[in-house]
């Protein structure tokens, strides 16, 4: 894919967005693109050329269609809560904001979906389907902020996965216009769509293949009841094994998750949730359902716990110790937060029987590397959260953590995994794609891109890393004596 | 464990020489549902005879740990061997895929797409899928995906496969979420017409009951899973009365062995939302997936009636089973998908080499 290549001046530019959208929606001083300079992943920041904040369709084609002519580039946003650093702005592109685009259209209680503008937050529709019983099911921990277009884009997921799987599996239909201003829609109302599945290849696009301007959600039944479940462990090895059961025993926990010891401190130091600080590691597992299937399930599965090793099992006797119990949880990264000046979270997935191996490389990485890491695992879907703790104001800290974090994936990479659970790759692990993929593979993800984005206008640079790119990575990985890159120059 | 039969030298190939010569090549496992697909242009070539590849010397379960959920097969391995392993280690695939014949492949499942009346439940074939190998239209053998349940790293190709009818590559292996096979699974049965059997399968879609199936063939079928106190408990909350033994009559909807499937005229499949009215159309209807999905058996409906019906409602109909093979099986795209479409598929199979002729490529 080639760079795309500006023929325009920006203040020629600015006239002719100007023709397209009201004063209000056009941005383009300093002080007013501040804000859009970077998405959580608040190491990497650049100003956006010009930053445009439409609120009809009709603008966002307007504007696609201006930029497409004059190869500009163009970089969606959602609320911008991104951990990749895949809403990171070009400094010679447009930052489209969908910010404005935060309608809910339809609620349909019979077919169970609704009908979304891209800037609804996640949490907003369970909060406007909670009247008819229902909810939608992917819960990333940004969810009171971050919203469903960038959910799309990146393919979240959340504590919930293992159950009611990632976004991909809770959208029905995307309407999204093409870089050129082709107004598309894909999949249908019923359960699947016409031609090939492309919803597939849209959810976790990051923002390469086109512009998302609506989304019809699933919705579900909220659970009747749902009951928690907190094992303590005295090894990370035991915990392990003990997940591996729970799930080899033929239980499907709507979540499943697990804390080492510097984390669950940490927390416990932070919320008070109660948990056992002792403890090398413990595990939370939760049933959810009708009653009486709870009641069994949670028996079963306290059991399995017990059988493997469980120092100690506890059950949530109510919702409000529900509540507590999760909160230690999703309180894990501020609470780290609290013991470091800054920390770098990792998101790799790893097969779950890899686990106690990996926290031991990870282990005997931090001591080399003299950085304190904390780990916090979806156990059920095998996503692990190393976070790496660091202090940005000591020099060289970051580039040590940002070294380490690389040898993790590559160790996720090694062991069967991958270097992005849900967290997107974006500009953070371009490198780490490298050691991912083959050239052919990165190829094809070229080739596919091409099909929607010709002229590699929308969200350049992110996502998939060019084949240069990799060649000139400081580290070009050999697997099984096969060299990853045969037909580039080393130098 | 099966560990044999890896032919993917033999298929890339055969791959790399038709795209040497520009032969298309038609992908075929054990032919079970040729009929779905339609029929496909295998060219031979006056020097090279027909250009046909079998995946069905290519099989073999790579990989499967039950405590993982995941399993890895050859694309020529039989369904059949996956679904008794599985069952094995109280498994099984949540997609419930119907075979349509004694030696349905393992590629052949993934690359038709068919999921089973658990769809709406365990999810489809696609939301099933993890990883794959594949060979594309440049003779590259490539992998996607993996064997780990979340994964973004690049685009999501593995589960683009999935229902693509091999027209962007020919599928080597795939890897897959399986699921826990329910401890006790019941159904029961109402004598309801199908407005009211409509109503109720809306209810029970919003209720939380354990559902697994919902269908009506003139009755109503409610099929419940789970530990067996919250199977009784539900049963006992939905009513009706208890049909056993039930595994003939959801075998039977999955493979179209019921008696429905076997009347006169063109089988057509409609995908819509489940409360969704369509308006009337002449034949006879079978409602499954709760009302997502519905058969229409007719002899007088007019192909763009029926795509017009499906699409009033947000939906889309295929023409499953045609009286007349050359029957035209969907509707044309909107222009600028269908585009789309094709550049997709040119963005896998620059040359055409793949199924030639087959639907998707073709809308």
């Amino acid at each position: 894919m080639s760079l795309p290549e500006r023929s325009v001046d920006r203040a020629v530019f600015l006239r002719e967005l100007r023709r397209v959208l009201p004063a209000e929606a056009l941005l383009s001083e300093p002080e007013d693109l501040r804000p859009f300079e970077c998405d959580a992943l608040s190491a990497y920041t650049a100003l956006p050329w010009i930053a445009v904040l439409p609120d009809t369709v009709e603008q966002v084609q307007a504007v696609l269609r201006l930029c497409h002519s004059r190869g500009v580039p163009v970089v969606a946003r959602g609320a911008g809560t991104g951990l990749s650093g895949g809403a990171l702005p070009v400094s010679d592109g447009v930052l489209l904001s969908l910010a404005k685009f935060n309608r809910i259209l339809e609620m349909d209680a019979a077919n169970r979906v609704a009908r979304v503008q891209p800037g609804v937050r996640n949490l907003a529709i369970s909060e406007a389907a909670a009247p008819f019983g229902l909810y939608y099911a992917p819960d990333p921990s940004s969810q009171v902020a971050c919203t469903i277009g960038g959910n799309v884009a990146e393919n979240s997921g959340g504590v919930h996965c293992l159950k009611y799987g990632l976004t991909v599996h809770n959208v029905l239909q995307v309407t999204l216009l093409t870089i050129e201003g082709e107004l598309l829609t894909v999949g249908s109302l019923g359960l699947d769509g016409p031609g090939y599945n492309l919803l597939a290849v849209i959810n976790g696009s990051e923002g390469l293949l086109g512009v998302i301007v609506e989304v019809v959600v699933k919705l579900l039944p909220v659970p009747e009841t749902a009951r928690t479940l907190l094992a303590a462990f005295d090894s990370i090895e035991a915990a392990g094994d003990a997940v591996a059961a729970v799930i080899g025993a033929g239980l499907l926990p709507a979540g499943l998750e697990m804390m080492d010891n510097l984390t669950l401190r940490a927390t416990e130091e932070f919320v008070h949730a109660g948990y056992p600080v002792d403890a090398a590691a413990i595990v939370l597992c939760e049933m959810d359902g009708m009653a009486e299937q709870v009641d069994a399930e949670v028996a079963f599965a306290r059991r399995v716990l017990e059988a493997h090793g469980s120092l100690e099992v506890r059950e949530s006797r109510d919702e409000a110790e529900r509540r507590k119990f999760w909160a230690g949880r999703k309180a894990a990264f501020p609470a780290v937060g609290r013991i470091a000046p800054d920390y770098y979270c990792m998101d790799g997935t790893i097969p779950r029987k890899r686990l106690a191996e990996v926290l031991g490389r990870i282990g005997e990485l931090s001591e080399r590397y003299g950085l304190a890491v904390g780990n916090v695992f979806h156990a059920g879907d095998g996503n692990l959260h190393p976070l790496i703790l660091y202090d940005a104001s000591r020099a060289g800290e970051l580039e040590r953590a940002e070294a380490l974090g690389e040898e993790i994936l590559t160790l996720c990479v090694e062991v069967g995994g991958t270097v992005t659970g849900e967290h997107g790759v974006g500009v953070e692990k371009l490198n780490p794609m490298c050691v991912q993929f083959s050239a052919p593979e990165l190829r094809q993800f070229h080739a596919l891109k091409a099909a929607f984005d010709a002229k590699g206008l929308l969200n350049p640079g992110k996502a998939v890393p060019t084949l240069a790119r990799c060649a000139e990575f400081g580290h070009v990985h050999v697997h099984g004596g096969r060299l990853r890159h045969p037909e580039l120059e080393r130098f | 464990m099966v560990r044999h039969g890896d032919d993917s030298e033999n298929l890339l190939g055969r791959v790399c020489e038709a795209v040497g010569c520009g032969q298309p090549l038609l992908i075929q496992g054990s032919g079970s549902k040729a009929f779905y697909t339609g029929p496909c242009e295998a060219l031979p070539l006056p020097d090279r005879g027909p250009g046909q590849v079998s995946t069905l010397a290519h099989t073999g379960i790579v990989h499967y740990e039950p405590t993982e959920l995941v399993l890895t097969a050859r694309s020529g391995t039989p369904l059949a061997a996956i679904e008794t392993l599985l069952a094995e280690s109280g498994q099984m695939l949540g997609f419930e895929p119907p075979h349509f014949g004694p030696g349905a492949t393992w590629g052949g499942t993934v690359a038709c797409g068919l999921s089973g009346p658990r769809r709406p439940w365990g999810g489809s074939v696609c939301d099933a899928v993890l990883g794959c190998r594949i060979v594309n239209g440049r003779g590259e053998a490539l992998s996607f995906g993996g064997e780990v349940m979340k994964n973004v790293a690049g685009f999501d190709v593995s589960r683009l496969m999935a229902g693509a009818l091999g027209t962007l590559g020919l599928l080597l292996e795939i890897s897959v979420k399986v699921l826990p096979r329910p401890e006790c699974e019941t159904t029961r049965c109402f004598e309801w017409s199908l407005a009211d059997a409509r109503k109720r399968m809306v209810q029970w879609g919003a209720s939380g009951l354990p559902v697994t199936g919902m269908a009506w063939d003139g009755r109503l079928y409610l099929r419940l899973a789970g530990p067996e106190r919250a199977v009784s408990a539900a049963a006992r909350r939905a009513g009706g009365d208890p049909m056993a033994p039930a595994e003939a009559f959801w075998n039977g909807l999955r493979e179209q062995t019921h008696g429905f499937f076997y009347g006169v005229g063109d089988l057509w499949r409609l995908s819509v939302p489940p409360a969704a009215d369509i308006v009337s159309l002449p034949g006879e209807w079978l409602v499954d997936w709760g009302g997502a999905q519905r058969w229409l058996r007719t002899a007088d409906a007019y192909p763009f009636e029926v795509f017009a019906a499906a699409h009033a409602v947000g939906g889309h109909a295929r023409l499953f089973r045609a009286a007349d093979p050359g029957a035209m099986r969907c509707a044309p795209l909107a222009p600028a998908l269908a585009a789309l479409q094709r550049r997709v598929k040119s963005a896998f199979d620059p040359a055409g080499i793949f199924n030639r002729g087959l639907w998707p490529e073709a809308s």
